[in-house]
This record gives structure tokens, C-alpha cells and sequence, in this order.
């Protein structure tokens, strides 16, 4: 294609060095780009507004003060480089949680150590830029002084709450809150024919699911890698923890019997022998993924199956399990409506804990968030049943872990089991006195 | 001491080992390594352009697939897909070749106990003849503990009994290979332990007390060294397909 050019305008514009070009060239540069020049009278709206914001001049050495978004917004001018002085710092709850102020000077530092660094960072950087861009050193420089950037100390795990019955369809259900990590987990209960080799024992099917809505990450329609193996691992602990079946999808002996002290004795299940008996399917559901999967969904499962109401059922007529009606018109047995009725709640053995710690050079964090997960490559995960024994040492890859970090963890568990064990006893309580 | 093992072997003595190298022509780097009866085929790719979404292209990244020997893939298979991928990037030198992809795949060619070791070390030894260039080996080790509490390595399939003992669980321990060097010892203690005795992954299911697990890693440890000691010697053996096959007791 040819572009024609007339002979006036032989150069392209931009790069002409004559003096009217350069003239045209500044002017096109908005006059409120450098706030050094601005005065009241250009800004009318910022004008009304308090007079020292417009004024001031970025000063490194002046603390930062906390203002919320919207402040800045409407007290900078529009165009201009962000102003380091009125920086944002989200503490939250700063009054009541330990070394806040210790947090405070570490943000200082931060902005300081900035200016006073090597000449590869400019010196007018916001603290949550910073935060973006370098999140390892900006990690490395809180954890220098003990404490992270949420205000928790390293061995401290996060606020965690839990709320029975939370889906009333369902036969058992829980809502477990570990800082901004959700989990709701839901029993339902169905007969089945139980299988020849166990005519004794029920079943139970554990799923993990992890909807769109829990991270921008997951997408709907591929189920997200992560919840595979989620839901592989709590079935492995919850299930083949204290008991080991021939293992799923190849026909094989069973190999390792171990004695069965679990959590859920499957024979608890049983309805009629070799005839019916229970089937319970535990959906857990990801409603907020920010680090600790793996310790929320757990104890959401331990919750819900303890809130578990087994359903009454009779036998009818022509030998099948229907669900008790109260007026008795179906002819019921009546030593199976007492079997049933005696047996409403399930017996819970051990109840398993966990733990994940994030590794990082010599420092171990208790309960990282997903920020922190995604900056420090090494995760352990430690379980231990009310028992004191452990139930699995989970460590996949990472860096070199010896046997100080190992007994470090553990003990680090061992505190952790008994929050949990506090947490879950007060929240039955409260349910038991409704 | 009387043993009530099926085959006879005392609990610290490992099954027969076998390691050939080079053995598929058209991957980049193929092994294939077998413990007694368990015996797994792993194959190396790589590095190829690009990287999957989510992953970080200022690293290679490390792909992993996982064929079992029948039946569809299906959780178990998709778990230990994961557990390999993040042992191997922890062995990698990542920052080498930036966005690219290497991939490993495992197939299952039996299945007699202590599979995810078993694959875990024909992993490595693909990787060393693909030549993807990586910071240690990585030796793996099944350990199981019995009731009482005593330590039995490298378990089959079947039900084992040790002195009339069942087996209480079992833990899959994953070390660095011991180094072997001209200079004095004291240049690689980390810490005051050599670098070999940090545990890369651990994998442990069953019931069993903090003291039976801490057992389990020193006896995996004292392992793995005669391990490395056989990879080392397996590996260095020449490159002719007919030599590369090499046998331990």
C-alpha cells in the first residue's frame, strides 16, 4: 500500500527535533502529569476538599498514615504518580492482634528500605505494589522480625469457626471457616445391598468438589487438579485410616490389614446382614479456596459426621427398608424400628487433625494462606488422631526437610489438635442445649 | 533370627534390583527399574516448547502421566501423578531451560508392593539419560511398621507377617542420593547432617506413633544409601543397549 506524503510533512510526527515539532510534542503531554506544578485553581473539585492533601509533597521520611481507598481517590489529583506518603495499609483488627505495632514499623521499613535500597527500584513504590512484585522479600523482611503480614505470629493458625447443621436437607452437615477458607460438607444416607465379601458393613463415598466460585483459578467444566487429589486424600484418611481394603479399580488381594481402630466403624452401618444397609455419601464443597484446603475440608468432615442423624427406617411387607412414618399404617417390626432407633448417631473413634505448614529456608508457618502457598514451594501436612498418633506425614516434594523440621511440625500439630478439640466440643454444646 | 517373611528375606533386606537403561529408541531418555516382582517402565521427554496454562514460564515445568497397568485412570493414579511431579521439580534445576515442558511418563507394568518408590526411582533413572540436568538423584524406599512397633522395608503384596506380627502402616520415603566426593565430609553437613538425610517426600498411610515414623526415616535412610550406591554403579555402566542392564541382590 502506498501512503503518500505530502512534501510538507516528510518526516513522521514525533520525531522531528525542529522547535515547533518539540513545541507540539509537549503540548500534547497533559499539564496535570507532574503534581509538583499544580495549583488549587485547576483542581475545583479537589479544592473543596481539604487543603493539606492537595499540598503535600511525597516525603519518604514521614510515617505512613493509614487511609482508606476512597480517601485517596478523591483527595489526589487524577494523572498524577501515586503518592508514596498516603499510602494504604490494611491491618486488620490491628488493635487486638499481637505486634500490630511491630507491623506498622516492618510497612515503615518497607517504604524506607525502598528509597535507601540499590538503584533498581525507583523510590516512590507503594507497599502493595511492592507486595506484587517481590512477594518473596517482602515475606523474607516480616519474617525477619517473626511475625507475617496479616499480624500472625509463625506457630499461629488462623481464626476458625464452625457451624452445625448448616444445609437442614441434609442427614448431617457443617460449616468450617479457617480464616477466609470455607468448606460445607453434607451427609445424605441411602440403603443399599452391601457387597458379599463384607454383608456386615455400610459404605461411605467422600467427594471434594471445588466450584468456580471458590478461586479465580478454577474453571467451570475441568475439574480442578487440586480437587482430585483432595478428595483422594480424605477418603484415604478418614477411610483407610484404621482399615485398608483391596484398593480400588484392580482386583487384588488385600494386602495390608491394618487394625481397625478408625474413626467410623463401618459395621455401625449395617441394616440387615448380607441384606441392607447404609450408604453414606459425603459431599464437601470449596466455597472459598485461600490456602489450608486440606485442614478445612477435614474438619468440616469430622463435624458434619458427628452432627450425623442416621434416619429412622422399618421393614416392610416384602422385606425392603422404607423410612418410618409415625402413624404405623406400614407394618414395621418392631425389633428393627428399636435397632434403628437406639442407633441414630454414629459412634466416632480417634478424630483426626491436621495441620499444613509451609517451609521456607529455616522458618515454618503454621496455616498459610493461598499467597503465601504460592510464593514458598515446601507444604507439609501433618495429621495426628486425639490419641497422639500419627496419621500421615504428607510432604510432596519440596526442599530437604530433616528430623528437627519433622519434630517441629508435629508439636506444632500437637497445639493445633487441641484448639480444634476445644472448637468442636463448644460447638457441640451449643447444639446439644437446642 | 527367624524370619515369617514369604520369601524368606530378613526385615532389612531389600528384593532383588534390577536397572536398564536406554531401553525405548525414540524417547529422549527411557528406564526401566524393578523390585522383586514390581516393575515400572518410565520414559523421559523433553524439554519441549512451551508451557501448560497456570504454570510459571520462568521455570521448566515438569509433566508427569501415570499409566496403570489395567482400568481407567482415576484418583489414586491422578495423586500419584501430583507426588511425582513435585518430587522431580524439587530435584530439577528449573531455572535452566525457562518455558519449556519435560515430560515423564510412567507405565505400570506390575504391581507387587511398593509401586510409587519403585516409579519414582525409574523416573529418575529416564531422567539421567534423557540428560535433563538435575541437582541429586532421587532414591525412594517403602517402609511398613508392624505392631510392635518394629521397622520392615520393601513390603509385597501380599499379607505380611513379620514374627507373627500384622502390619500397622506403611510410609513412602523419598531421599537424595548420597554424595560421593574427594573432598573432606565436613563440606557437606547442612545443619549438621549430611545433605543425604533430608527427606525430599513422605508419604504415610496407616496409624503409627511419632516415634515408629521417626524409625522408619533413619532405617529409609540406611537404605537408600545402599540404593544410591546401586544406581550410581547401574548408571555408569556404558551406553550399548546389550551392556546396560546391571543386577543386584
Amino acid at each position: 500500500m502506498k501512503v503518500w506524503i505530502s512534501s510538507k510533512e516528510k518526516k513522521p510526527m514525533g520525531l522531528d527535533q525542529s522547535p515547533n515539532a518539540r513545541h507540539s510534542l509537549q503540548s500534547r503531554i497533559p499539564k496535570n502529569c507532574h503534581h509538583w506544578t499544580l495549583t488549587r485553581s485547576e483542581f475545583p473539585a479537589v479544592a473543596s476538599s481539604s487543603k493539606t492533601a492537595v499540598n503535600r509533597r511525597p516525603n519518604p521520611r514521614r510515617p505512613p498514615t493509614a487511609y482508606c481507598c476512597r480517601e485517596i481517590s478523591r483527595l489526589a489529583p487524577p494523572n498524577s504518580p501515586p503518592d508514596p506518603a498516603s499510602l494504604v495499609v490494611a491491618i486488620p483488627d490491628s488493635q487486638t492482634r499481637p505486634g500490630a505495632r511491630t507491623l506498622e514499623e516492618i510497612q515503615k521499613k518497607v517504604t524506607m528500605g525502598l528509597v535507601d535500597s540499590s538503584g533498581d527500584l525507583s523510590g516512590e513504590m507503594e507497599v502493595d505494589a511492592f507486595r506484587r512484585l517481590f512477594p518473596l522479600r517482602y515475606y523474607e523482611r516480616h519474617l525477619a522480625e517473626s511475625i507475617r503480614p496479616d499480624g500472625r505470629t509463625l506457630g499461629m493458625a488462623r481464626d476458625t469457626t464452625l457451624a452445625l447443621g448448616a444445609v437442614s436437607s441434609a442427614d448431617g452437615s457443617a460449616l468450617t471457616k479457617i480464616g477466609s477458607t470455607t468448606m460445607l460438607a453434607a451427609i445424605k444416607m441411602e440403603v443399599m445391598t452391601p457387597s458379599a465379601e463384607s454383608p456386615d458393613e455400610g459404605c461411605i463415598a467422600i467427594e471434594f468438589h471445588m466450584p468456580p466460585i471458590c478461586s479465580p483459578i478454577v474453571r467451570p467444566g475441568r475439574p480442578a487438579e487440586a480437587a482430585v487429589v483432595e478428595s483422594k486424600r480424605l477418603s484415604d484418611t478418614i477411610l483407610r485410616y484404621g482399615r485398608m481394603e483391596s484398593l480400588d479399580v484392580q482386583p487384588r488381594t488385600i494386602w495390608l490389614v491394618f487394625c481397625s481402630s478408625g474413626m467410623i466403624n463401618l459395621k455401625e452401618l449395617a441394616l440387615v446382614s448380607g441384606k441392607a444397609a447404609w450408604m453414606a455419601y459425603l459431599d464437601i464443597y470449596c466455597l472459598d479456596a485461600d490456602g489450608a484446603l486440606f485442614d478445612a475440608a477435614l474438619l468440616s468432615a469430622v463435624a458434619a459426621f458427628s452432627h450425623l442423624q442416621i434416619p429412622v427406617v422399618s421393614l416392610n411387607d416384602k422385606g425392603k427398608i422404607v423410612a418410618f412414618t409415625e402413624e404405623g399404617d406400614t407394618v414395621g417390626k418392631l425389633e428393627k424400628e428399636a435397632v434403628n432407633k437406639e442407633k441414630r448417631k454414629l459412634t466416632l473413634g480417634n478424630i483426626p487433625f491436621s495441620l499444613t505448614c509451609a517451609l521456607h529456608k529455616k522458618h515454618i508457618l503454621a496455616d498459610p494462606s493461598s499467597e503465601e502457598e504460592s510464593i514458598m514451594e515446601t507444604l507439609v501436612t501433618v495429621v495426628m488422631d486425639s490419641s497422639d498418633r500419627l496419621v500421615s506425614f504428607y510432604k510432596p516434594g519440596g526442599a530437604l526437610a530433616y528430623t528437627s523440621l519433622v519434630t517441629d511440625c508435629v508439636r506444632l500439630t500437637r497445639q493445633r489438635m487441641k484448639e480444634l478439640e476445644k472448637i468442636l466440643d463448644e460447638a457441640f454444646s451449643g447444639m446439644e442445649v437446642d | 533370627m527367624e524370619t515369617d517373611r514369604k520369601d524368606g528375606r530378613t526385615p532389612n533386606q531389600l528384593r532383588p534390583l534390577k536397572c536398564s537403561r536406554n531401553i525405548l529408541h525414540r524417547a529422549h531418555g527411557s528406564a526401566s527399574w524393578s523390585q522383586g516382582e514390581t516393575k515400572v517402565l518410565a520414559a523421559v521427554y523433553g524439554p519441549k516448547a512451551g508451557t501448560k496454562k497456570n504454570e510459571d514460564p520462568e521455570k521448566a515445568c515438569i509433566e508427569v502421566i501415570w499409566k496403570p497397568k489395567t482400568g481407567q485412570i482415576g484418583k489414586a493414579e491422578k495423586e500419584c501423578e501430583m507426588i511425582m511431579k513435585k518430587t522431580i521439580q524439587s530435584i530439577c534445576l528449573l531455572t535452566i531451560n525457562p518455558n519449556t515442558t519435560t515430560s515423564v511418563i510412567v507405565q505400570v507394568v506390575n504391581d507387587d508392593g511398593a509401586l510409587l518408590p519403585c516409579a519414582i526411582n525409574a523416573a529418575c533413572a529416564a531422567l539421567v539419560d534423557a540428560g535433563i540436568p538435575l541437582k541429586h538423584l532421587a532414591v525412594a524406599i517403602c517402609c511398613c511398621v508392624a505392631e510392635e512397633g518394629s521397622v520392615v522395608l520393601d513390603p509385597t503384596n501380599v499379607i505380611e507377617f513379620v514374627f507373627g506380627q500384622q502390619m500397622r502402616g506403611f510410609a513412602y520415603l523419598v531421599f537424595p542420593n548420597s554424595a560421593l566426593s574427594a573432598l573432606p565430609e565436613g563440606s557437606y553437613l547442612v545443619n549438621g547432617e549430611p545433605l543425604e538425610h533430608g527427606i525430599i517426600t513422605s508419604v504415610t498411610h496407616g496409624v503409627m506413633s511419632v516415634d515408629e515414623y521417626l524409625k522408619c526415616v533413619d532405617r529409609g535412610r540406611a537404605a537408600c544409601a545402599k540404593l544410591s550406591g546401586f544406581l550410581r554403579n547401574s548408571l555408569q555402566k556404558s551406553q550399548f543397549p546389550s551392556d546396560t542392564s546391571s543386577k543386584a541382590a
